[in-house]
């Protein structure tokens, strides 16, 4: 088991390099760093040395794989591809356009993003499982019937509607708690209360649908039959052996999303005004600081990888078949 | 008395597709205590939603609509499903036909148990767990105390459907219901679960309603025995009166259809077409279409019940005092009708070899480690050598996993072979390039066990036909070479032909396989192999996943086939009647090696390796007193992967000897052909000269 | 004289009518294989499927007539060569022109006379007042709205409905007809089937729906002509009408994206599970490591790039139309790499399961090429997948397009798109008193969009997938249960509710 675990991580080094070099090839190859600095500088009154300047500044005055003009060992490290790609490997994600730092700012920003995430995720989890559980257990009945047509119909609605909806009703008319904002230790909680919520509220529909897809395949297995031949009531049936056995997809679907949870919700978090990850790349992208974008790509890869380790790891945990082969 | 289990009129529907299906049509019969009852029957008369109503069990869209069921008087059907649910494992229990899947995965063999003690007998803790060890040892788990932590994927399965009889038996029941109880089990593993539930209901005092489809099962076990068909009882007996008198002209075909040793120059007697569907109405007898004995009062009347003697019950008019008195004397009583005779060709099989196998082996790498390093092989065959001559059949017997399938697949190229050599007419075919191979491959062709997933779903049989023909080039006319028009034509009789040779009307080319019943496509998957003029079949276990009516159509067809066209079979088969019936040579495999090889006679009659008495002994047989013994192998057939030291069988073997555990016997000779690996019998002073399998030892 | 417009064929355009062109085929195809209409008849049979195509008929329909651009002549006398417009119309902007012409000065409510905004107006007498002015258009007929308008809308509203109703109640006659003719049966007793629910094909839900859009509709129409319905927005433009806009932006992205990433799920898919070895290491290394980039920065990433590109290199676009238009194409492009793999492993999977059946097996045995055994006995056997995932993407497409939009690195901010709708809207939320229309009609009309897609999607995928049915059965036989209880057979514990609870 603990080679399996050992050889998933192997696995992930050639996966990480891939992520590194499709990046490199976004932002160095497909245009050079002239084009970016002609771009942000304004296309028509640009001189030479106005972008000489923005690339140096930005550490973008180097060849791209090889340098020439060097000797030994810098022939490859004094260049772009070293310096700002395969650093990232070390977590050096250089500076953003504003000068600071970008690896701090991301740590510094992680906690207000998990703050949010984490929350939705478990809350989430619970409310979509026991729903689904539910309609299971009423299956083929209106209470099933509605239910799915509830979920068909909550999943047609974009997220975009959720928080602007949201923010309007709550916030907005009833004055319940501040439409947006983040404030430090227990203050956080009034601002964080809406986008939980919300964030739980947008995302029930497909999960609860799918959850109710497991539950019932898992119930029309032969197994079931043996429970109910044993005279057990229908509650112990779904708790005991339906439940046990769906929780394993279930699971390990869901373990494979907590590293993202770091990561954050780009949209809430611009919406409710939460200086976590996700608001951070928005602002990226929109300033078009490409620096910021790459070190987000870079570590939402990282911890997407970390997620299938986690995920591997998990199944050897929940499914006898695998934690004793 | 009165009986435990009385069910009256039944009627169960099934809301499938837009007719309700009839699954079980006003079924009636009582089940008294501590008796096995059988319950009879092909594939999809309704006998199984007949066990899942008495349970109360039926999936979503099965509904009960009229009748009762009694227990002791009680009548389930009116019972809260409360009620019910202490009537379920406590009063009646069940086991079911896939041991694999009717187990819960994640929860351990106890636990699995336990639950029956607490739900019914408020049993937990240690006490529980005390009894569940007592159950367990009471069905024949070794080593108990250890197995009850594991889970069911770490069990084999045999093992496994003896956890199920202990889950059942855990209530303590008045009645188990066992559906189709050892269908997915090996013979020799048959026969130890088919033991135990008789050992048990001795103890116990339980009644049994066995479910089944094989008539061997049913005259080992049952005291009682009802004939179901389209969702209706046709007939009940007493065994002994079933098996020496079957009246029900349905139940004598059944026994007519029956491949066996004393059939081989004839043709097996075939029920012409299939079961009706049970969506839709029935106005005479069900029977009345394929029936030979069927005249007009048949198909407009359905049968009420006839007497044959006291407690031996019919549903035909042949036994109607009234109606059939007449043809009961003369076509009731009478013999079978003869079946046509095949005309036999022996003089087909002659002296010269058309493939020749020398030790073949089949080794597939085990990964393990951090870096996938290859661990181990698993010996699916291990250096298995045989002959086939023209015209011959040759079949290769053996329970699952012991490489059989592998054997043919490894002959035809489909799997590489790891090391040996197969010689087509000479040829060798090892080694040969793709291309090289594709002029070779009409010669040799395969027919699969599974008619269902043997024919692509998206293609006319009219292509599935012609797929090998346009492949491999198949010309009947060297001349059509030019006229691509004429070829085509050609090609299209040809199509018609083959069709018709098999069975079916030529018209069937235009429709898809899901038009067609398992039988049928059995024959077009004959037909498909037959397009490309091939002088060898393999027949993969082709009738194991058919009903025995069909079974026998389907012999019937490949021995006709021999007979005219002097095909070579190799036929792999689990089924020793079939063997008997069909084949010219035996080859026994066991864990990759064949054990024994002879002719049929002296192997079937006369077998000399243990392992080969054992399997023949297993094989249930439709005697009334059979005088032979059982011989009870132990435990189940050991991974391929890590074969037993010595002889591969020693670890099961009743005589096994100090030397078996350290080396594989040579070959012993018993006449021209027939030899067996056993260290019983003299060893060969030079083994390697006679047999290569020898040598490595 | 030369022709009055210019035909334009802008890169989706050529897409989409490839696309029809496919969809044609397929149906065509389809119609002749009995055994593939199977699974056609049983999405035919879905109450919510059909009643979902009948709204969906109304979109594609809609951006169809998007999709055919032109470029109109400009009228320039002295000159004897003509000159087109630099403005690529579409057939809808033809149709719909009041709407895109009648722009007001900003802000107007849903049939309002007046402006949203105050303004100060100079009187003649040379004073000043502040009050909300008329409307260039919206009511301009009205001689005294405050009193004339809930009347004149009603009234107005009323006649379009009812011409609405009877063009539907032509729509029904004619279909009874048909129908009537196909069975030899009589108008009136089909009508009543229909009205039953007794035929194979739910028309009383089609029929229902029908109803429904075509009064809504002919509303719409009759007062869209007088009224701006859904308000316009701060540039005084029409909210309905950008709504229509929008729809062709959201059936592109939902349909094209699949159409780009699906030649390479296929083959990449197929041949990873059927030639396994390397070329499946290979495979599965490229869409395990494009995968493990969240879905969104990889967008936002390759979207930015492209920014770039076509900043710097302003010369490629003749018309800001067709520089918006492959923007968006771009941007299909970019989803559909993000979005293959998903598929690509469901193909991998199935190939996998498929390439040890016996009849591909019996195919090696005749030693039928790779190539062939791939497209006749794989290829069909798969398409089933094909088809079920590209019906339930299209939902989420449209709803993503809606966020990358947000986000910024959605559609050209010059293209009309339910993104681009909510993202101008949502920062008049905030305003007093509040803007809510143009949110709302882009709610409206997105969540009718995905709701029918999805619904639709989901009676596919029970037609073509029995084993993952989702609700149709359970609807089935809700009614089933209901019409078995007839006094002939008596009820006896009826089985199927044994597992559920008293």
């Amino acid at each position: 088991m603990l080679n399996y675990i050992i050889r998933r991580m192997l696995y992930a080094i050639p996966i990480l390099i891939g992520v590194n070099l499709i990046t490199f090839t976004l932002f160095f190859v497909v245009n050079t760093p002239d084009d970016m600095a002609r771009m942000q500088l304004g296309i028509k009154r640009v001189t030479p040395e106005a972008i000489e300047k923005w690339k140096h500044e930005r550490g973008y005055d180097k060849p791209l794989m090889l340098n020439d003009g060097e000797e030994g060992a810098a022939k490859f490290t004094h260049t772009i591809f070293f310096e700002k790609s395969a650093a990232m490997f070390a977590f050096d994600f250089g500076r953003a356009d504003d000068g600071r730092d970008i690896a701090h700012e991301i740590k510094s920003r992680m906690l207000p993003s998990l703050a949010i995430a984490l929350p939705v995720f478990l809350l989430g989890l619970l409310a979509y499982i026991t729903f689904a559980l539910v309609m299971a257990f009423f299956r083929a009945t209106y209470v099933d019937f509605w239910g799915v047509v509830l979920c068909v119909a909550l999943m047609s609605i974009s997220s975009l509607f959720y928080i602007i909806g949201g923010q309007f009703l709550i916030s907005k008319l009833w004055h319940l708690v501040p439409i947006s904002g983040y404030g430090g230790g227990l203050d956080a909680s009034k601002f964080l209360v809406l986008p939980v919520i919300i964030g739980v509220i947008s995302g029930a529909g497909a999960s609860t649908r799918w959850y109710r897809t497991i539950f019932l395949e898992e119930m029309s297995k032969d197994y079931v039959r043996t429970a109910r031949a044993k005279g057990l009531p229908e509650s112990i049936v779904l708790f005991r052996h339906v439940l046990r056995n769906a929780m394993i997809p279930i699971l390990t679907g869901a373990v494979v999303v907590i590293p993202l949870l770091f990561l954050g919700s780009l949209i809430a978090e611009s919406f409710f005004g939460i200086p976590g990850l996700g608001s951070y790349t928005i602002d990226a992208i929109n300033s078009q600081d490409f620096a910021v974008v790459r070190a987000m790509v870079f570590l939402g890869s990282l911890l997407y990888i970390i997620g299938l380790i986690l995920t591997d790891i998990s199944y050897t945990l929940v499914d006898p078949r695998i934690r004793l082969e | 008395m009165n009986p435990l289990l009385q069910i009256d009129n039944l009627e169960t529907v099934l809301h499938t597709g837009a007719t309700p299906v009839r699954a079980v049509d006003g079924l009636t019969l009582q089940i008294m205590q501590g008796e096995t009852f059988a319950l009879l029957g092909e594939s999809g008369c309704g006998k199984s939603m007949t066990a899942l109503s008495v349970m109360r069990l039926l999936p979503e869209v099965g509904e009960i609509v009229a009748g009762s069921i009694r227990i002791g008087g009680e009548d389930l059907l009116l019972l809260p499903e409360a009620a019910m649910r202490n009537v379920r494992g406590k009063r009646i229990s069940m086991i079911f036909q896939e041991p694999m899947l009717s187990l819960n995965p994640v929860m351990t063999v106890a636990e699995q148990i336990g639950e029956v003690l607490q739900r019914h007998f408020n049993l937990r803790g240690a006490a529980q767990q005390q009894r569940v060890l007592e159950i367990l040892n009471q069905v024949g788990i070794p080593d108990a105390e250890r197995r009850m932590a594991e889970y069911p994927f770490q069990f084999s399965g045999g093992m496994k459907q003896r956890v199920m009889i202990a889950m059942a038996l855990a209530g303590e029941p008045e009645l188990l219901i066992a559906d189709e109880p050892t269908t997915a089990l090996d013979v020799t593993i048959q026969a130890q679960v088919l033991d135990l539930m008789r050992d048990l209901q001795q103890r116990s005092g339980m009644a049994i309603l066995l479910i089944t489809h094989d008539l061997g099962v049913v005259a080992e076990m049952a005291q009682k025995v009802a004939v179901m068909y389209a969702g209706e009882i046709v007939e009940t007996a007493t065994r002994a009166e079933f098996f020496h008198s079957p009246a029900h002209p349905y139940s004598r075909k059944l026994f007519a259809s029956l491949p066996g040793k004393n059939k081989r120059d004839q043709g097996l007697a075939v029920i012409s077409g299939s079961v009706p569907p049970l969506s839709r109405e029935f106005v005479g007898c069900r029977f009345a279409d394929r029936c030979d004995h069927a005249w007009d009062l048949c198909r407009t009347t359905a049968p009420g019940w006839s007497a044959v003697v006291v407690g031996h019950q019919v549903r035909c008019h042949l036994f109607d005092q009234t109606a059939g008195s007449m043809l009961h004397s003369s076509a009731g009583k009478t013999a079978e009708t003869a079946p046509q005779g095949i005309p036999a060709a022996p003089s087909a099989v002659t002296n010269s070899e058309l493939l020749r196998v020398v030790d073949l082996k089949v080794h597939f790498p085990i990964h393990k480690g951090l870096m996938k390093r290859v661990a181990g092989y698993v010996k699916a065959v291990d250096g298995v050598s045989l002959t086939i001559p023209q015209g011959g059949t040759l079949a290769l017997v053996g329970e699952s996993g012991c490489g059989k399938t592998t054997v043919g697949k490894g002959i035809l190229q489909l799997i590489p072979p790891t090391a040996g050599s197969v010689r087509y007419d000479g040829l060798e075919l090892v080694g040969l390039e793709r291309k090289q191979l594709r002029e070779k491959r009409a010669e040799f062709q395969i027919i699969f066990q599974d008619p269902y997933s043997s024919l692509n779903p998206r293609m006319r049989i009219i292509d599935i036909i012609e797929e090998g023909m346009n492949a491999l080039n198949v010309r009947n006319n060297d001349r059509a070479d030019h006229a691509g028009q004429q070829s085509s034509s050609l090609q299209g009789q040809k199509v018609d032909a083959l069709l018709q040779r098999v069975g079916l009307p030529p018209e069937t080319k235009w429709r898809y396989p899901h038009e067609f019943s398992g039988g049928q496509r059995q024959r077009i998957a004959i037909a498909r192999a037959l397009a490309v003029n091939p002088r060898l079949l393999i027949c993969d276990e082709p009738t194991s996943a058919l009903d025995v009516s069909v079974q026998a159509q389907i012999l019937n067809l490949l021995k006709e086939l021999q007979a005219s066209l002097g095909l070579a079979y190799l036929f792999i088969t689990h089924n020793i009647s079939v063997v008997e019936y069909l084949a010219d040579e035996v080859a026994v495999m066991y864990l990759g090696r064949i054990v024994e090889w002879g002719s049929v006679d002296e192997v079937l009659g006369n077998p000399k390796h243990p392992y080969t008495q054992a399997l023949l002994s297993a094989v249930p047989v439709i005697e009334l007193n059979p005088k032979r013994e059982v011989i009870r192998l132990h435990g189940d057939l050991p991974s391929p992967a890590n074969p037993p030291a010595g002889c591969h069988f020693h670890p099961r073997c009743p005589h096994a000897m100090p030397v078996c555990r350290e080396t594989y016997p040579g070959s012993s000779n018993f006449s021209s052909i027939h030899t067996a690996h056993c260290h019983l019998y003299p060893q060969p002073q030079n083994t390697s000269t006679l047999q290569p399998q020898g040598a490595e030892t | 004289m030369s022709m009055l417009f210019k035909p334009v064929i802008l890169w989706t355009d050529a897409l989409i009518y490839l696309l029809v062109l496919v969809v044609l085929a397929f149906v065509w195809y389809v119609r002749r294989n009995e055994h593939m209409l199977a699974p056609w008849r049983r999405v035919g049979h879905s109450a919510s499927g059909m009643a979902a195509l009948t709204v969906l008929v109304f979109f594609i329909a809609i951006g169809l007539l998007d999709t055919v651009h032109f470029r109109p002549a400009v009228e320039n006398s002295g000159n004897s060569e003509q000159v087109y417009s630099v403005e690529v119309l579409s057939l809808l902007d033809v149709i719909a022109e009041p709407l895109r012409t009648r722009v007001e000065k900003t802000y107007s409510a849903p049939f309002a006379a007046h402006l949203y905004a105050r303004e100060t107006i100079e009187l003649p007498d040379g004073g000043q007042v502040r009050e909300f002015p008329r409307l260039q258009f919206g009511g301009a007929h009205l001689q005294n709205p405050d009193v004339e308008l809930v009347a004149d809308v009603t009234e107005r509203a009323a006649v379009g409905a009812a011409q609405g109703f009877l063009g539907w109640c032509v729509l029904v006659v004619l279909l009874g007809a048909l129908l009537a003719r196909q069975d030899n049966a009589g108008l009136l007793p089909t009508l009543f089937a229909i009205r039953r629910g007794a035929t194979e094909v739910p028309w009383n839900a089609v029929l229902l729906t029908l109803v429904l859009i075509l009064s809504l509709l002919g509303a719409a129409l009759a007062l869209s002509t007088h009224y701006h319905i859904f308000g316009t927005d701060k540039v005084g433009q029409d909210v309905f009408y950008q709504s229509l806009k929008s729809i062709r932006t959201g059936l592109v992205i939902g349909t094209l994206t699949t159409l780009m990433m699906l030649p390479f799920a296929l083959l990449l898919g197929i041949m990873a599970g059927y030639f396994r070895g390397w070329v499946d290491d290979v495979i599965q290394y490229i869409y395990t490591t494009l995968s493990s980039i969240p879905g969104v920065l990889l967008i936002a990433a390759a979207v930015l790039m492209m920014q770039v590109y076509m900043e710097t290199h302003p010369e490629l676009f003749d018309t800001i139309a067709a520089r918006a238009d492959l923007r968006l194409l771009f941007l299909c492009i970019i989803l559909g790499v993000t979005s293959w793999t998903g598929l690509c492993r469901l193909l991998r999977g199935e190939t996998l399961k498929l390439r040890e059946m016996e009849y591909i097996q019996a195919a090696h045995a005749f030693g039928v090429s790779h190539w062939r055994i791939i497209s006749r006995h794989i290829l069909p056997n798969v398409m089933h997948i094909v088809l079920i995932a590209t019906v339930m993407d299209f939902s989420g497409l449209v709803l993503a397009e809606a966020v990358l939009s947000y986000v910024g690195v959605g559609v050209d901010p010059s293209m009309i798109s339910f993104g681009t709708m909510i993202n101008a809207a949502r920062l008049e939320m905030a305003r007093e008193p509040m803007v809510w229309w143009a949110l709302l009609s882009a709610f409206g009309f997105m969540f009718a969009l995905v709701l029918s897609a999805n619904l639709f999607a989901d009676a596919v995928q029970d037609a073509f997938n029995p084993r993952v049915r989702t609700w149709s059965l359970k609807a089935g036989k809700l009614r089933r249960t209901e019409r078995t209880k007839t006094p002939e057979s008596k009820p006896v514990a009826a089985a199927a509710k044994d597992s559920n609870p008293p």
